[in-house]
Order: C-alpha cells, then structure tokens, then sequence
C-alpha cells in the first residue's frame, strides 16, 4: 500500500473514532482513555506515512466524494507529506494530552468534542493534500465550522459566543479572497484543478492580483495584520488542547496554502510580492511580541507571541519570494529551510506551552497571571518540560527556535547579493527588527514562565494546585522531546525538508550541510557560519557543572538554608513579587504610542486601592469600528426600502422592470 | 380582400380588445365587474389564439386555447365568484388611488410599450406581430393595477391578467411557447390563485377586512 493510501485509511479511522464518541455522547471516561489515546496512535501512523512519502516521488488519487461530476483530487507531494509530518506529530502529543485533559461537565458532551475534534484533524490533513480548488475549499470550510465549534465548546459564557462569531466572521471574509484567488488562478478555464493552474500563464497584473488575494485570505487565517483579531479572542476561549491544535496546527495549514500558491501555482514570482510579504511579517511580528510582553491573561500572551512566530514565518517566506524572483535558487531554499524549521518547530513548542496552561488552569482554575506563581513546587513536571517549551520560543539554542532563527538570520545575511541597491538598503533594517523580535520574544518567555512557576504563590488555593495527570505528562514529555531533538540533531531534518525546497524553488541546500557531518550545521559554508548544537550542549553542561563544583569546593561546601534578606523590611507578603503587569511595564512604555491604553490609578489617600489597566489594540478602534458603524449605517439606509406596503414593494418591481426595460432597448 | 387579411385583422381587433380591457379593469371600482371584465379578456385571448393557430397552422396552439379557455374563462373566475361570495365582497366599492391619473399613466405606459416592441416587432415573422407592443402594454397595465389597488382580491386579478398580457405576447411574438412551457404556467396559475385564496381567507380572518394596509403593522421595526 502506498503512503497516500494509508493516511486515507487513517482519516477514515479518525472519522469512526469520531462517531464512536458521539455513540458514548456522555461516556467520559471511554472518550478520554480509549478513543483520544487512539486518535493519537493514528496521528503517529500519519506521521510515519507522511515521512514515507518524503522519500517517495508524489502521488495522486482521486476520492470519488463531494457532487457528482466534481471529485476530490487529492495529491501528496514533498510539500504535502512536510505538512502531514508536522499535523503528525504535533496532534499525536495534543491526543494524548487530552485523553488526560477532559473532565466531566464542561460545556460540549465529550462525546460530540471527540467528533468535532477528529474532524477537524482529519480536515486539516486533506486541506493539504487537496488537489483541486473544490476539495481545497470544501476541506478549508470544514476545518473553520469544526474548529469554530470546539472554539464554543463553553458556549454558555457570552465572550466564549462573541470570540467563536469573531473567529467565524473573519474565517469566511477570508474564504471569499480564497476562493476569489482561486477563481483568478484558473484563469477562466473552468478547471479548478491545481494540475490546471500550474499549467496557465498568468499576465503580470493578474498573477499580482491573485496573490495578494492570497494573503488576504490565508493571512486571515494566519493572523496576519490587521487581520489578527480573532486571535486573542479565540486561543483563551477554546480548551486548552484546541487552543494547541489551532495554534500549533491550524495557523500552518495558512503557511501551507500561501507556499502552495506563491510558489507552486503561481508563475515566476515578482520581486516586490516578496518585500510585501516581509513588510507584512515584520509588522506582524513587532507587533505580536509588543502585545504578548504587556498581556497578563496567560492564553493571551500565548495568542499574541502565535502572531508573533507566524510574523516571523511571513518573513522567511517572502525572502524566499524574493530570492527566487531574482533567480537565487540556492538562498530562496535557505530562507524556505528556515520558515519550515521554524514551522514544525513552532508547532512542538507552541503546542507544549498552550497544554501546559490548560494543566495550570486545571490545577488552580486561574488563568490570570497576578494570581499565579511558584507552581514549580506543586506541579514540577509541567515546569521543567515547559521550561524546554520557553527555551525554544525564545530562541535559545541548544532547542528548536535556536535553529529556525538561526537559519533565518542566515539568510539575510546573503541578500547582499540581490541585484537592487533598493533592498540591499532595507534588508539589514529588516534583519535588525528580525533580531529585535527575536529578543523581545525571550523577554516574553521571561515573563510567562517566571510569573507562572518560579517565585513564591500569589494566592493561597496554589498551595492546593494538584499535578498533572501522567497522560497529559506523556503528551508534554512528547512534544518536549520534540523541541529537543530539533535543537539538537537538525541535519537529518534538513535534509527531509531539503525534499520540499527541491519542489518549491528547484534548489535545496542539504548536499552543503550534510556534506559536514551531522554534528555541524553550516548552511553554506564553514568559513561563514556553522553551528554545533551538541558541542554547544555539552559546553553548556560542562560550565554549569563545573562553576556548581568551584563553588562547592571553594566556598562552603555545602547548602545552607536560611531565609533571603528582605531589604530590612520584614512585612513581606507573596504579592510583593514583580508581577506580570510591573514586567510587561518597561515595554508598555517605550513601545507607549502602539498601545491604547486605559488606565485606573487609586489616590494615595484610598484606603481600599484598586488599580486597573486595560490594553487595548488601535485596530479595533481604527479599522473595525469605523467598518463596523459603516456596515450598519447602510444597513439603515437599506431598511428604508423596507416599507411593509405591498404596493411600495410592487411599485419597486414595476420601475425596475421599467428601467431595464429601457436600457435593454437603448 | 382575402379571407387570410380579414383573419389577420380580426386578431389586431382581438389585441386592441384586450387593451381596451385592460384600461376598463383599471378603471372599474367594483369587484363583481372586475371579474366580468377578467373572463372577458380571457375570451378574447382563447379567440386570438385560435385565429393564429388558424392561420399558422400550429396545432399544439388549439390545445393552448383549450386550455386558457378551461382555466381563464370557466374556472378562475368560478373560484373567484366562489371567494368574493363567501368573503361577502361582491359589492364592495374599493377606495381607489385617483382614477384619471392612473389612466394617464396608463396611456405613458402603452406609448413606452409600443417604443419597447418597436425593433423586436419588425424581427419578428410572426403573422400577429403588430400585436407585441399591445400585449406588453397588456403586461405593464395590469402591473400598474397591482400597485394601485388598496384590496387583496383586485391584486390577484391583476396578477392574473398580468399572465393573460404575457401569454399572449408569447402567442403574437413566436407563436406560442413550447407546450410543456404553457402547462407548466397553467398550472402555476392554478396553484397560485388557490394559494391566494388561502392567503385572502386568512387575511379576512386576522383583520375582518381584506385590506392589505392591515398588513403593513406587520413590520418589523
């Protein structure tokens, strides 16, 4: 049997796991323990299929599904089976962190979210492997309505109901440039094949049009300025395992799609798609880390350091674009390497991070930062493997984020060698804003970790917080392991996607890196750059552990515990720690004009003080409610029509008819 | 003169029976007249047709006329009779918009038609082609009836002499539609004046009057 075939079976599976749980609709216990650990186990054998696949030439097949005359195409190439690959692996750790994760009476029946869960996977699989606009279409669809309804799982609490309309809204304006693009692609032929759309030749001024059509619509989907405002809405209102599967999962699926477009469907690429693809992820990335450093909701600064990685993504992809548009075959891969590293790794850490939290929120039933802290005692698995998950967000080498970033850098470092004096002025801009994001991301990762775990507890119920169960420890341990081994052994991975930029761009850079062994990076050439994640490790290990063994030698010699010096001030509570807002303030002021803020300040003199702060995005207030109040003033002016006498309304046909009647015969 | 030039005429005559109709409809007030005037126009209508099939030779049009001669003449104006009876509307004097203005308007209407039928008329080689700025003229007067009468039952009359206007610009213009066409259309009538029955009976019930400004509190505001 051939891979595709085997992932068909799989998705097949998922949908049986799906109804199983709608069978056992209220059967707790059966869903979580049997059916969930199940669906991960397909996730795996995807995964397996998916690296089967890299190895293989591409495959097609088609599903006799959907209307009569309209099948499903499906085809599973380099740049599909990369995508199945991550979906794989990231949902299989997701699965089994929820057979641990759900409990009894929470909105949704557990039954009906295991349905509306493996749909959703199963869509997100065949998105990728759609061959066709309809399949692609139909796959996109579902995958917003399953995932709107998990967003909803709670959908008694009002924000839960106005975050999931949000999520849809924005979901389907999104759908119609996708579907618009697609209508552009096909260039009037009728055939909505991708087969097809590869094979037009697209005028300058259309292949333009499709394209931005294309980041509109999948930069909807992505979270792309200023489209990013179901974001932050939507992670902290789904369960923690969805809020995983949709950062972690979904947002690649638009990553998938644009790749898909600009570099598999569309013609030669322009240069200046490329600058605006830059602009765009650069704007996205400031911003996402901007907003995540000041958030004190913990999903919510998950949410916006999403739209953060998804910036940066945006970014190696339209290098890549320009790169190729100037017939650099060699450093569009590079940059593409360093967007699909990042993606498969953002997809390990982001998914940790986000489960993680939903193991605080069931341990203290809090979500809010102020009231968190020192969890590092009661729940230390959850810490450590979280620790890996900060690490490898913020960049650090020995993990995954260290490589992506790495790589990314890399890349700009090369554009020197574009032929326009023009970008060669505002690429280092680019590289150095690039670097400032990667910083401000650590800075984020700082703060989230340090106020959730380290310290002292704010509040007394942490003292009862329970640890986490050992399923949702396994799917952690997973995706921990995950970060890891992508920090320390990226040769082989390089290689795999090696097979993806072979398809995209013609050119891969894996025959420079594995020329080197796979204990050294070097993406081009020794003499420029190389990096040696295991060397750094063992470095890293080695100086830890010998300044512990100087100063146990040299200085006491033992531990002493005594309580810390309070600063001559000996009437210290828990709540005198720094806390997420005091953190997130220096950045609230030098980044001030970004931020709408609205603030409460007690008087010296109140003796109950409360102090507030509200954190508001100038899109909302710029963009959304002007479009907003328009849409509803027309609809005002509209309704005026609406007289409720039926002879207005006949009069209304009558002069209609009238009027075409006339221009029909002049 | 012929006999084929006197059938030829005796249509136009037919035509201009059917506008005069119109114009009559839209000046009568009472409902039992409304309806006289309706089977009558469905008379002539059955005669048009049957003249053009005469004299085109199309037999599926005697059919047609058969047809309109069962539903138009027999047995939509005995429904009608049957629902002003028993909504006890036979004498009913309806407020009306201003006649003599919706006359005039209706002479614009008839001059706009005869503009409108002008070009297809000379492409037509149909026998009865003067006849198409007549039954266009048909159509947008019995439009204009529907909008400015106040009752249900005026309203339903001038949907259905609306259909009259069509059929027979489909009648003068080609020679007929295709014969499922004109089932399909006798039979949405039918359906359609029973279901307007229904609708008038329930209107009747909820306001104790068929005027449809009862309607209007239906609004949602």
């Amino acid at each position: 049997m051939l891979p595709l075939d085997w992932i068909l079976l799989i998705l097949a599976a998922w949908l049986l796991i799906g109804l199983a749980g709608v069978a056992a609709l209220r059967n707790t216990s059966f869903v979580a323990r049997v059916l969930f650990p199940l669906g991960a186990a397909g996730a795996l054998a995807v995964a397996a299929a998916a690296l089967a696949a890299l190895f293989a030439g591409p495959q097609t097949t088609i599903l006799p599904i959907g209307l009569p005359g309209l099948p499903f195409h499906l085809r599973l190439d380099a740049l599909a089976a990369f995508f199945l690959l991550v979906i794989g692996v990231a949902t299989a750790g997701i699965s089994i962190f929820a057979a641990g994760y759900f409990r009894q009476g929470e909105g949704t029946p557990p039954g009906l979210m295991c349905l509306e869960y493996h749909v959703f996977v199963a869509s997100m699989c065949l998105v990728v492997l759609a061959d066709d606009a309809y399949a692609f279409m139909v796959m996109w669809e579902t995958m917003a309505l399953s995932s709107f309804f998990l967003v909803t799982a709670n959908h008694r609490v009002e924000a839960i109901r106005r975050a999931g309309f949000l999520y849809l809204l924005v979901a389907h304006i999104g759908a119609i440039a996708i579907l618009l693009c697609f209508g552009v692609l096909q260039a009037n032929t009728g055939d909505y094949s991708f087969a097809n759309m590869r094979a037009q030749q697209l005028s300058p001024l259309w292949s333009s049009a499709a394209f931005l059509l294309a980041i509109f619509g999948f930069g909807a989907k992505a979270g792309i300025l200023p489209l990013h405002v179901w974001l932050p809405e939507a992670h902290p209102a789904a369960p923690s395992p969805v809020s995983a599967l949709m950062s972690g999962v979904m947002l690649k699926t638009a990553i998938y799609a644009l790749m898909r477009v600009a570099f598999d469907l569309l013609p030669l690429p322009l240069w200046w798609w490329g600058v605006v693809l830059l602009g765009l992820g650069l704007a996205t990335a400031l911003f996402g880390v901007v907003f995540s450093a000041v958030q004190t909701d913990m999903k919510r600064l998950l949410a916006y350091s999403s739209i953060e990685n998804i910036g940066l993504l945006f970014v190696g992809i339209g290098l890549g674009l320009l790169f190729k548009a100037h017939d650099m075959g060699a450093l569009s891969a590079l940059a593409l390497t360093a967007a699909l590293y990042h993606v498969i790794s953002h997809a390990f850490f982001k998914s940790l991070l986000f489960l993680a939290t939903g193991s605080v929120l069931h341990a203290t039933g809090e979500r809010s930062l102020g009231k968190l802290g020192g969890l590092i005692r009661r729940m230390p698995w959850v810490a450590w493997l979280s620790l890996i998950g900060v690490l490898a967000s913020a960049g650090l080498p020995p993990f995954s984020g260290f490589v992506a970033e790495w790589l990314l850098l890399q890349s700009f470092l090369f554009t020197t060698g574009l032929p326009s004096s023009f970008l060669n002025m505002l690429i280092p801009l680019v590289a150095a804003a690039v670097a400032l994001v990667a910083a401000l991301a650590g800075y984020v990762m700082v703060k989230f970790y340090g106020v959730i775990f380290l310290g002292q507890p704010r509040e007394p119920k942490l003292g009862e917080a329970h640890p986490a169960s050992p399923l949702e420890r396994l799917g952690l341990l997973w995706l921990a392991a995950g970060c890891v081994l992508l920090g320390l052994v990226p040769v082989p991975l390089i290689e795999l996607i090696d097979r993806v930029t072979r398809v995209l761009t013609q050119d891969g850079i894996a025959a420079t890196v594995s020329a080197h062994g796979w204990l050294l990076l070097s993406p081009t050439s020794l003499e420029r750059a190389s990096y040696s994640p295991l060397v750094f490790l063992l470095a890293v290990l080695a100086v830890v552990y010998l300044t512990m063994l100087v100063v146990h030698r040299f200085y006491h010699g033992q531990l002493r515990t005594a309580p810390p010096w309070d600063c001559g001030y000996p009437a210290q509570t828990a709540r005198m720690q720094d806390s997420a807002e005091g953190f997130g303030q220096p950045i609230r002021q030098i980044f001030g004009p970004v931020f709408r803020l609205e603030r409460q300040l007690p008087t010296p003199f109140d003796p109950r003080p409360v102090y507030r702060v509200k954190v508001e995005d100038h899109f909302w207030h710029w963009l959304y409610r002007p479009l907003a109040s328009l849409t509803d003033r027309l609809a005002r002016a509209f309704a005026v029509l609406q007289q409720g006498r039926i002879a207005i309304y006949l009069l209304f046909s009558f002069v209609t008819l009238i009027l075409t009647l006339l221009v029909a015969r002049w | 003169m012929n006999a084929h030039a006197l059938l030829g005429q005796s249509i136009n005559l037919c035509a201009v029976t059917l506008l005069v109709l119109a114009f009559a409809m839209i000046a009568q007030r009472r409902i039992l007249t409304l309806i006289h005037l309706f089977t009558l126009q469905g008379l002539a209508l059955v005669v048009a047709t049957v003249l053009v099939a005469h004299l085109t030779g199309d037999h599926h049009l005697y059919f047609s006329a058969a047809i309109t001669l069962v539903l138009k003449v027999v047995l939509i104006p005995i429904l009608l009779h049957r629902v002003i009876d028993r909504l006890h509307v036979r004498w009913d004097v309806e407020t009306l918009f201003n006649i003599p203005t919706t006359m005039l308007i209706g002479i614009v209407l008839v001059v706009f038609a005869f503009q409108l039928a002008d070009p297809i008329a000379s492409l037509s080689a149909s026998i009865a082609r003067g006849t198409l700025g007549i039954a266009l003229a048909c159509v947008l007067l019995s439009f204009l009836m529907m909008i400015v009468r106040a009752k249900a039952v005026p309203q339903v009359i001038g949907f259905l002499s609306m259909e009259n206007g069509l059929f027979f610009a489909a009648t003068a213009a080609t020679s007929g539609m295709p014969m499922i066409v004109e089932l399909g259309i006798a039979f949405d009538v039918l359906v359609g004046i029973l279901i307007l029955g229904v609708f008038m009976f329930q209107i009747r019930e909820q306001f104790d009057s068929l005027d449809i400004r009862h309607l209007e509190r239906l609004k949602d505001d």
